[in-house]
């Protein structure tokens, strides 16, 4: 065997760095079996893409920041370069915070791309999600990445928030101040479990180096390995891909990784990398040197959370009045409580959406062909109300910036989104659910009848006709290549039960797919052409 | 492609019937798959031509990234600022962001438009593996973990097996009970501020100037805190400050309730600028409704009565701090609040 392999001796450097490669890790091997590997191709598969690289990018200027910044919370008097804050009082951590902006030549671009890479990376996770629910990418056999995606979602929030804590500026120090308050209205634990966080009274000054560890180490090696299970079940379950001509659920159709994703997906890192760093040269985030260090007794009106944690504080805005309970001399603080269960519960419900789906369905078989939403059109409905119900939240975290900018009454305006987050969803619901069932029809439309082409034709007997330019086959197919469901009817077991179990299913079934629009079948279309024969 | 036999043994296997399809409907008369979509050709792939511009077009976008990336060297250096002029920041962090962005739009572009232009562009199809094993793989996987039951004695010894269980428990609980010095108990240190050292007078914050009842007009508002704060070293001073802090406003005494005429002075009323939602400094004051709103969540708060909550997802009034004049005219505190200040916590009421 040796033999054979010794004779490999030509071929330059290049050769014979892959010869030496492959005598001690074997390279060859695993570039036959990935090399050539298959990826579909489409614009929405590179939401995932965005934000595995704005991770890369985040671990890259994160670690150009920690060799500046010092996460003490010491009390020094600030003698920097920037004039207005000249022997102001402050912590460490934010006079490094402003050395690494006014001092450190690229640190203040750094900080920019990081904080800008961290905005990207939450909002690119959620909205492959989005992706991925709408396509129903999370169907078997992907439901357990669907929840390690989550869990990368989840994180990225975890990051993001333990993050803009760090400068311990005046604006994240209220942030806290918040999370202290929240955690205080727990129940039983909240104010010892406030304690241990901040390893005594509010602030204290141990509290941003917690984060710290949390924010360089924990957070981020989580990440990391989520992100590796996340990939590594791409790897084993391969990519999905959109329907059309020989696309099905045994194969898969696209480019090969070698040469075409290498450079397609390698260039596409990029060019995310060259809009963050441009969006970060060009425009300011978080100036903390305009708030000042942290002080438990000012704060800024109209201040703003990053985007993905204005969910959880437009829950918090939203709560009425006086729902706050003493019994037995405990206190109730339901106005934490309730928004807290708000924005857990939608997260939760978002976790386990594909075992409720699957459960529903009881369809066993592996998916491989994405739907198209339309063809989905009860979780497509589900997905815009969950959708509605975050935007509400969300926006309920500006309420104030709405009723100064247009003028409104705040109260009104608040009143306004807590009427919203009520009906909002169920009228996103209904209104998705019509739109893809006509959308469903149309598509019918052209299959059997093909396209209005605008050419009107008078008939010999006087009858005025459009002539429909018919389908062609591919779009046919992708037309009325879709999974249709059927509603069941709640069966008696081998007892001759019928179980509570069973009845929801038969409901939620009944729920999910009474109305439906089928996929065009070849008899069908047959008679059609016939019938168009006719004219 | 090439498939190994193994491969297509699974992919025929691989239908409608090979797992249940609950509630699908199997179409009896499914339209014809059509198969993959012929190819479109490219100019770059019949044009010699326009492949050679497409090559010189990659090639002029690498040219790009390698002087982009000259350039952000070049301004790093050039545009040096000195922390005064905030101009000079402003350059250098332009200049050199621009410079990189150059060098990384660059290659990406360069490579998609390569990939794009020049790589072959059809579709190829590949088939798929059903994820679980074959038959004979996952029988062997059974046999495995069988073996492994038999040799180890697994499911046989079952004391061995309990006591695991236990162990494997048990173990890391005390990793759980290393974290408790993370923090003190709380104990009642939620119940008090720095004002129950008693007669303490209301000063400016953050000067910590004493404040004299004459000082204080009608609709002028003071930020207060407790005398001798300022001297506090850290932690203990943002500790203090962040329960201790107080708002100070004077009313007319005719519109204002009888207890906060008991607890002021003179229509001068004192009061936690401590939300009771969430711990925001209730900093805005307007002058005509007498409301003070939190402007983190909007909790709105009725100073002319007590307090009291009038909007938003607070609960309580602001608790009121009792004052005096002392015999230099100065506002004094003569002790605490009379409960705790800021959010709500479990034990609030015990």
């Amino acid at each position: 065997m040796s033999n054979a392999v010794n004779t490999k001796k030509k071929g330059g450097f290049l050769a014979g760095t892959a010869n030496y490669l492959d005598e001690r890790v074997g390279v060859a091997g695993i570039l036959k079996d990935f090399g050539r590997k298959i990826f579909p191709d489409h614009w929405s598969f590179m939401l995932g893409e965005v934000a595995l690289y704005s991770f890369l990018v985040l671990l890259l200027s994160g670690t150009f920041l920690t060799f500046f910044f010092d996460p003490s919370m010491a009390e020094v008097h600030y003698n920097g370069v920037y004039g207005p804050l000249k022997g102001a009082p402050m912590s460490v951590a934010y006079q490094s915070t402003l050395d690494i902006s006014f001092e450190v030549r690229g640190g203040l671009l750094m900080r920019q791309v990081h904080h800008w890479s961290a905005l990207l990376f939450v909002a690119a996770a959620g909205l492959h999600m989005l992706r991925v629910f709408f396509t129903g990418a999370f169907r078997k056999p992907r439901e357990i990445n669907w929840v390690v995606g989550f869990m990368l979602f989840v994180l990225g929030m975890a990051g993001g928030f333990t993050g803009y804590s760090l400068p311990d500026d005046l604006l994240s120090g209220n942030g806290l101040r918040i999370i202290d308050g929240m955690i205080k209205g727990l129940p039983v634990i909240g104010a010892s479990t406030s304690s241990l966080l901040f390893g005594g009274e509010f602030p204290g000054d141990e509290i941003i180096q917690r984060l710290y560890s949390l924010h360089i180490m924990i957070v981020p090696a989580l990440i990391l390995v989520f992100l590796v299970i996340h990939l590594f079940m791409v790897v084993i379950h391969k990519h999905t891909h959109y329907s059309g001509g020989g696309k099905k659920d045994s194969n898969i159709v696209g480019y090969p990784l070698m040469p075409v994703y290498v450079a397609k997906a390698g260039g596409f890192f990029f060019i995310v990398f060259g809009v963050i760093m441009l969006t970060a040269s060009l425009f300011t985030i978080n100036p903390v040197w305009n708030y000042g260090g942290y002080d438990p007794s000012p704060v800024s009106a109209g201040t703003q959370p990053d985007w993905y944690i204005g969910f959880l504080d437009g829950a918090l805005r939203l709560t009425p009045t006086g729902l706050e309970v003493v019994a037995d001399g405990n206190t109730w603080a339901w106005n934490i409580i309730l928004p807290m269960l708000v924005g857990v519960g939608l997260l939760g419900v978002v976790a386990v959406y594909p075992f409720i789906e699957a459960w529903i369905t009881g369809d066993k078989r592996e998916h491989h062909v994405l739907d198209r939403p339309r063809n989905a059109p009860t979780r497509t409905a589900i997905g815009a109300a969950g959708v509605t119900f975050y935007a509400v939240l969300w926006a309920g975290a500006s309420t104030d910036l709405i009723a100064t900018n247009f003028r409104m009454s705040l109260n009104h305006v608040l009143t306004s989104m807590q009427i919203l987050l009520l009906v909002g969803p169920v009228i996103a619901y209904w209104v998705t659910k019509r739109l893809c069932l006509s959308l469903q029809r149309k598509d019918r439309e052209i299959v059997l009848h093909g396209h209005e082409s605008g050419r009107i034709v008078r008939l010999p007997h006087g009858e005025y006709i459009e002539v429909h330019e018919p389908a062609d086959e591919y779009q046919i197919w992708k037309l009325t290549d879709f999974k249709e469901y059927s509603p069941t009817l709640a069966r008696p077991n081998a007892k001759g039960v019928i179980t509570v179990r069973a009845r929801i299913r038969s409901a939620l079934s009944k729920w999910f797919f009474e109305d439906r629009v089928s996929p065009v079948g070849a008899t069908e279309l047959e008679a059609a052409k016939h019938h168009g024969e006719l004219h | 492609m090439a498939k190994d036999p193994k491969d297509l043994a699974v992919v025929e296997a691989h239908d409608e019937h090979d797992y249940e399809t609950g509630l699908a409907v199997i179409a009896a008369d499914k339209l014809a798959d059509p198969g993959i979509e012929p190819h479109r050709v490219r100019m770059t792939d019949k044009s010699v031509k326009h492949e050679k511009a497409a090559a010189r077009q990659v090639a002029l976008m690498f040219f790009v990234s390698i002087l982009g990336s000259a350039f952000a060297i070049w301004a790093y250096y050039a545009f040096p600022f000195d922390g005064v002029n905030a101009n000079s920041l402003r350059i250098n962090t332009v200049f050199l962001g621009l410079g990189i962005t150059l060098g990384l739009f660059g290659i990406g572009v360069g490579a998609v438009h390569w990939a794009k232009t020049l790589m072959p562009d059809a579709e190829v199809s590949e088939e798929r593996h059903l994820t679980r094993g074959t038959e004979d793989v996952r029988a062997a996987a059974v046999e495995i973990i069988r073996l492994a039951d038999q040799e180890s004695g697994f499911s046989r010894r079952k004391l061995i097996r309990r006591t695991l269980y236990g162990a494997l428990a048990l173990f890391p609980i005390p990793a759980i009970v290393l974290f408790s010095d993370l923090g003190p108990s709380p104990k009642d240190s939620l119940r008090h501020t720095m004002w129950g050292k008693g007669k303490l007078r209301l000063t400016r914050d953050p000067d910590g100037t004493p404040i004299k009842a004459s000082d204080v007009q009608i609709g002028s508002v003071f930020h207060v805190i407790p005398e001798g704060l300022v001297d506090l070293e850290a932690p203990d001073l943002l500790n203090e400050k962040a329960k201790a802090a107080v708002l100070l406003v004077r009313l007319d005494p005719s519109e204002i309730t009888q207890k906060q005429r008991d607890w002021g002075y003179d229509g001068i009323v004192a009061y936690s600028k401590i939300c009771t939602h969430v711990g925001c400094p209730v900093a805005l004051y307007e002058q005509h409704t007498h409301h003070l709103l939190c402007p983190c969540h909007q909790s709105t708060f009725d100073l002319a009565n007590d307090c009291a909550v009038v909007f938003g997802p607070a609960s309580r009034p602001l608790p009121q701090l009792k004052i005096e004049v002392d015999a230099e005219g100065y506002l004094v505190a003569p002790g605490d609040f009379a409960e705790p200040v800021g959010p709500s916590f479990w034990e609030r009421k015990a």
